[in-house]
């Protein structure tokens, strides 16, 4: 299990460190068509957050139809 | 627990990066498509998630064709089912996308016009399906029409579409994107963020749907 954490922690962080590297390319190249203002001064923050919730929720409401599934399945052996 | 369900929270994983790296990552300067462009991951993502449960379901069809096992016909039915719900929230995005690119919500593209055929013909596997009492026989007639069906996704959307002269990207090559407009950089959250992710959480929705048929069918049988 510890290991399998390690694992998965360890993907992870390579796709951050990976993100990090193309932030870093992307700064050489200036683009004045882009919302890139609304990037920096933070607005599409707020869009990425009601995304994360709006997927946290999604994932909520599965697990708990999984929940109730597994208990029916359960109880009916 | 967690070893049986370690894909349902790598699934919400992939679409956390997804979401995340789609929106602050950055893509390539194009003309027209500007930020839209991220739809990549969540559109684009839709229709490639739909032809993996479409192959997957055609898959079991023939599956339950050959041994004539239920079972099998349960998974060809949830997976297709599945695979048109991403189908048709594809359609609706991609309508969306194409109203503030293209101009128009609906301008009978050829590949728009493709991937509405191929959805009304996966519909109609549900309404022959739901038409037929005789479970045998539903389950029989459905198989061979969704072979039928699987083999019209090609003309409609893998041929035509790259035949003909489209508003869509990539008319030479692959019809759905222009390899040309996206980066290194969007295709990595694309092939290792967007398809696993949607894939996974698609797949979870289906097996949901699979044990709760599964669970009637076994009452069924009992009693």
């Amino acid at each position: 299990m510890v290991k399998f954490f390690q694992r998965v922690f360890f993907i992870l962080s390579g796709l951050g460190f990976s993100g990090y590297i193309q932030a870093q390319d992307s700064l050489r190249n200036v683009k004045p068509e882009m919302a890139d203002s609304m990037r920096s001064n933070g607005k599409i923050y707020v869009v990425v957050v009601v995304l994360l919730i709006i997927l946290a929720g999604l994932y909520f409401y599965l697990i708990q139809v999984d929940r109730r599934l597994s208990r029916l399945e359960k109880n009916s052996k | 627990m967690l070893l049986k369900n370690w894909w349902k929270i790598l699934s919400f994983f992939f679409l956390l990066y997804t979401f995340t790296a789609g929106f602050l990552g950055s893509v390539p300067v194009k003309p027209i498509l500007n930020e839209t462009i991220r739809n990549l991951y969540f559109h684009v993502a839709m229709w490639m998630v739909m032809m993996i449960f479409f192959i997957v379901s055609v898959v079991y069809s023939i599956r339950y064709l050959r041994h004539n096992k239920p079972v099998d016909d349960i998974y060809a039915t949830e997976y297709a089912r599945t695979g048109i719900v991403f189908g048709f929230l594809g359609l609706i995005t991609g309508s969306v996308w194409a109203k503030y690119t293209w101009g128009d919500f609906w301008s009978n593209d050829p590949k728009q016009l493709g991937a509405a055929i191929a959805l009304l013909i996966y519909l109609a596997y549900f309404v022959l399906r739901n038409s037929l009492t005789d479970l045998d026989k539903a389950g029989r007639i459905s198989a061979v029409y969704n072979v039928f069906a699987f083999a019209m996704l090609f003309p409609t959307i893998w041929i035509i579409p790259r035949l003909v002269e489209s508003l869509h990207p990539g008319g030479m090559g692959n019809p759905a994107l222009n390899t040309k407009d996206i980066d290194s950089r969007m295709r990595m959250i694309f092939y290792f963020g967007a398809i696993p992710g949607w894939a996974l959480l698609g797949v979870w929705i289906s097996t949901l749907r699979i044990r709760m048929q599964m669970f009637a069918l076994n009452h069924q049988t009992n009693g």
